[in-house]
Order: structure tokens, then C-alpha cells, then sequence
């Protein structure tokens, strides 16, 4: 690549993040929209970091309640038992059904802790200004963004047991106060990675000369 | 650097990196030469082959929504569920949001992601390509990104591995479209030529007339 402008935004450009093309913007403190389909542009994504530590903090307090309140409350002849996520695993792995157990484990467990560990590291490299393994983080966002939607599998567990254990007076299944708190750490996790503009990552080793340039 | 350069050229979305995306061979892609980000895929194929596959995905749809997924039977009685049942039981047990999510998730993010599909796959065949469908194309990814059917499938094996030791499980005519689906998404996907379709739709510069006025503009539509 030429030395003279290496990012689009050192070139003084923004690229439409839906159609792909560049513009140059009129002035500065405008809002400025892709001429080709209508879309809002800007350099990096408006208070990115601020909005994505929101989300992760938010994602973080939730995380809590999802592993410590029952998911399910299974009725058996008048008598209750509630579940939560690990109570479903350990019952899964008894059960003889392990590999199931290490998915669930997986998906409803370490994703969601994994996807904010690894942001709350993004965040903080980007803020430092770190300039080393660029390729390594970039690689881990991607990662963030591809796996995050295998952590809604525990909802989706609960909600088809709910709807097909409904075999009254004899067993029926109802949700537990723990699925609403463990949909909205998946929803937010997800939201705070769409928040996260992952150009942040490479713009300290080669910082904006000018923006408006 | 000129403007010529410029149409021709993009900016990674992952690190910024303005570059050119040379001539891609069909079914072949173009990497960002700094954080390897695929830039560009040219498919390879018939033009017509996303909008069968968009109407097959349209008719699966429909048959996975509308059968049921499982039936179950213990002791005499049996149950079964479709897709919007399990949503719907879960609305009326008192998780309402939960209830909303898994419909957004399995129901309207699919359905939109088709029906989108669908719609601008059909515009594209007009000359010129109306405005609509660029505004179309710019929200079908948010339905893709939202659109969860394989999670849910994965969801509904677990749930029926869980129940199949209190009850017989037999999966349904919906479980089958639902697993159909979740191939079809991806082949639309793959045969879709996203870039030639942006090239050919009408812009939308009416919205933002101070944005790039005359003569800073730095691709034009024949791009």
C-alpha cells in the first residue's frame, strides 16, 4: 500500500458501512449520508467505546441472576424443582448425555462469560492505545461477533421444554425468572459488539493524521 | 488521489485500510491485505439461481412455521409444537419478553430476511433498479443477523434429548423444513452478487444534498 494514505479516514473518507462506498464529507459537524443508498456515515462509529462499555457493564450485572435464578420450575404430582443453567448441565451429564452437557455448557456458560471477557480486553487496548497484536484482537472481535448468537441455546432449550411439557395435572414445566436475565446478557453482549467499532483496533499504530483532510 | 481511484476503491470494514479490489474469478474472494477481512466474493453460478433459492426458502418457511415440529406422547397423551407455539406458551407462562425475543429470533428475523430477499431480488430485475431496493439491502443484514434458526435447532435437540426421558419424541414435518432452511439461508447468501446489485441501484442522493456537493463526489453510478 502507498505510504501517503494508508485508512480511508487518514484519506479523509468515509466508508458507507452498508454499500461499501466512499465519500468525502462536505464539512465538518455535519451529518453526512451515503449518496447511493441514504445511509448514515461517520469516521468510527459515534462514542463507540462509552456505548460499548454501557452494553458489557449492563451484560455483566445480568450475568448473575442468569446463572443464579432457575430457568425452568418442573412440576412433577404437586411436587417442584427448579433448575438453573449449571442444574440443567448436571442433569444432562447424569442423564448420560454428555457431549449435550458440554455443548450447553459451552454455549450458556463460557460464551457468554468468554464474549465479555474479551470485550472488556478490547476496550481497554483500545483506550491504551496499544499498537501490538492488532491481528490476534482483530481476530478475537471476529470471533466475539460469529459465536455470540450460540448463547441464545439455552433460551431457545427452555422455551420448547416449557411448550412441550405441559402434561397437566401429571408434569408440567414453567420458565424461571433466570431466562429473562440470561436473553438479555445474550442480547446485550450482541448489542455491545455491534456497538464496538473494530477499526479502533488499528488506528493507534496508525493514527488520523487529519480527518477532514 | 484521484477520483477515478476512489470508485474504485473500498476501505476494510474491519481495520479501515483504503484498497482496490482487483478482477475476482467466480466463486472466488478478495482478503484485506492487512487483517486478511474478506472484502469482495464474485459468486459463481446462474444470476437467477438466489431468487429460486429465495423462493424456495419462501415455501420451507411456511411449511416450518405452519407444522409442527414434535409431537410427544407419555402416558396416553400427546402434545405437539410449532415454532411459534413454543414462543406463544412461553408469553402465556409470564416470560413475555422472552416470549418476544425467541418470535424476533425464529419467526420475524427469517421471515423478514426472506421477504426481503424476495422483494429486492425481484426489483433487481428492473432497469433501472429501483430506490427501494438499495433501502431494502441495507436492512436485510440486521433480519440476517438476528435470524437464529440453527441455534434454535440445536435449542430444540437439547430440549428433546432432555424430554425423550420422560416421554416419546418423534420429530416432525416442521423439525425437517426448519434443518432445510438453515441450508438454503447460506446458499442465498453465497449466490448473491451484493456488489454488482449496489452498482446498478438508483441513488439516493436527494436525501443528503449538502453532503457531497458537485464535484466531491467520488464514484458515480455506473461505479
Amino acid at each position: 500500500m502507498t505510504a501517503t494514505a494508508a485508512t480511508a479516514a487518514q484519506a479523509g473518507l468515509m466508508a458507507c458501512e452498508a454499500c461499501q462506498m466512499l465519500s468525502r464529507p462536505a464539512g465538518e459537524g455535519q451529518d453526512a449520508y451515503c449518496r447511493r443508498c441514504g445511509e448514515a456515515l461517520e469516521f468510527r462509529h459515534h462514542d463507540s467505546i462509552q456505548k460499548t462499555w454501557a452494553l458489557v457493564i449492563a451484560a455483566a450485572v445480568c450475568y448473575l441472576p442468569a446463572n443464579m435464578l432457575p430457568v425452568l420450575n418442573t412440576t412433577t404430582l404437586g411436587t417442584s424443582e427448579a433448575d438453573t443453567i449449571l442444574g440443567g448441565v448436571a442433569f444432562l451429564y447424569a442423564t448420560g448425555s454428555w457431549p449435550l452437557a458440554l455443548i450447553v455448557l459451552i454455549a450458556s456458560v463460557m460464551i457468554p462469560l468468554g464474549k465479555l471477557v474479551a470485550l472488556v480486553y478490547l476496550l481497554l487496548t483500545v483506550q491504551r492505545g496499544s499498537v501490538t497484536s492488532n491481528h490476534e484482537r482483530t481476530r478475537l472481535y471476529r470471533l466475539v461477533e460469529i459465536i455470540g448468537r450460540w448463547s441464545m441455546l439455552d433460551v431457545f432449550v427452555a422455551t420448547f421444554t416449557v411448550a412441550m411439557v405441559q402434561l397437566q395435572p401429571l408434569m408440567s414445566v414453567a420458565p424461571g425468572a433466570g431466562v429473562l436475565f440470561f436473553a438479555a446478557v445474550v442480547v446485550l453482549t450482541m448489542l455491545a459488539a455491534e456497538a464496538f467499532d473494530q477499526r479502533l483496533i488499528w488506528d493507534s499504530a496508525y493514527p488520523h493524521r487529519n480527518h477532514h483532510g | 488521489m484521484s477520483n477515478r481511484l476512489l470508485s474504485s476503491s473500498v476501505a476494510c470494514p474491519d481495520c479501515d485500510l483504503l484498497q482496490r479490489i482487483p478482477p475476482i474469478p467466480p466463486g472466488g474472494k478478495a482478503c484485506c491485505t492487512r487483517c486478511g477481512c474478506v472484502l469482495a466474493r464474485q459468486p459463481a453460478g446462474p444470476r437467477d439461481l438466489p431468487l429460486a433459492l429465495a423462493i424456495t426458502a419462501a415455501i420451507v418457511f411456511v411449511i416450518a412455521n405452519t407444522s409442527p415440529l414434535m409431537d410427544l406422547s407419555a402416558l396416553g397423551r400427546t402434545a405437539s409444537t410449532t415454532v411459534a407455539g413454543g414462543a406463544l406458551e412461553m408469553f402465556r407462562e409470564g416470560e413475555q419478553l422472552t416470549g418476544i425475543l425467541v418470535l424476533f429470533c425464529a419467526v420475524f428475523a427469517p421471515g423478514g430476511y426472506i421477504a426481503f430477499m424476495l422483494a429486492l431480488l425481484l426489483g433487481a430485475r428492473r432497469t433501472p433498479v429501483p430506490l427501494w431496493v438499495g433501502a431494502m439491502l441495507r436492512w436485510v443484514h440486521h433480519f440476517e443477523m438476528w435470524s437464529m434458526l440453527e441455534v434454535m435447532m440445536l435449542g430444540i435437540l437439547v430440549a428433546l434429548i432432555k424430554i425423550a426421558q420422560l416421554a416419546t419424541v418423534h420429530a416432525g414435518i416442521g423439525m425437517y423444513a426448519v434443518g432445510a432452511l438453515i441450508l438454503l439461508f447460506p446458499a442465498i447468501v453465497v449466490t448473491f452478487d451484493v456488489r454488482e446489485l449496489w452498482t446498478r441501484v438508483e441513488w439516493d442522493d436527494a436525501k443528503a444534498p449538502v453532503n457531497t456537493p458537485a464535484g466531491t463526489s467520488v464514484a458515480d453510478p455506473t461505479g
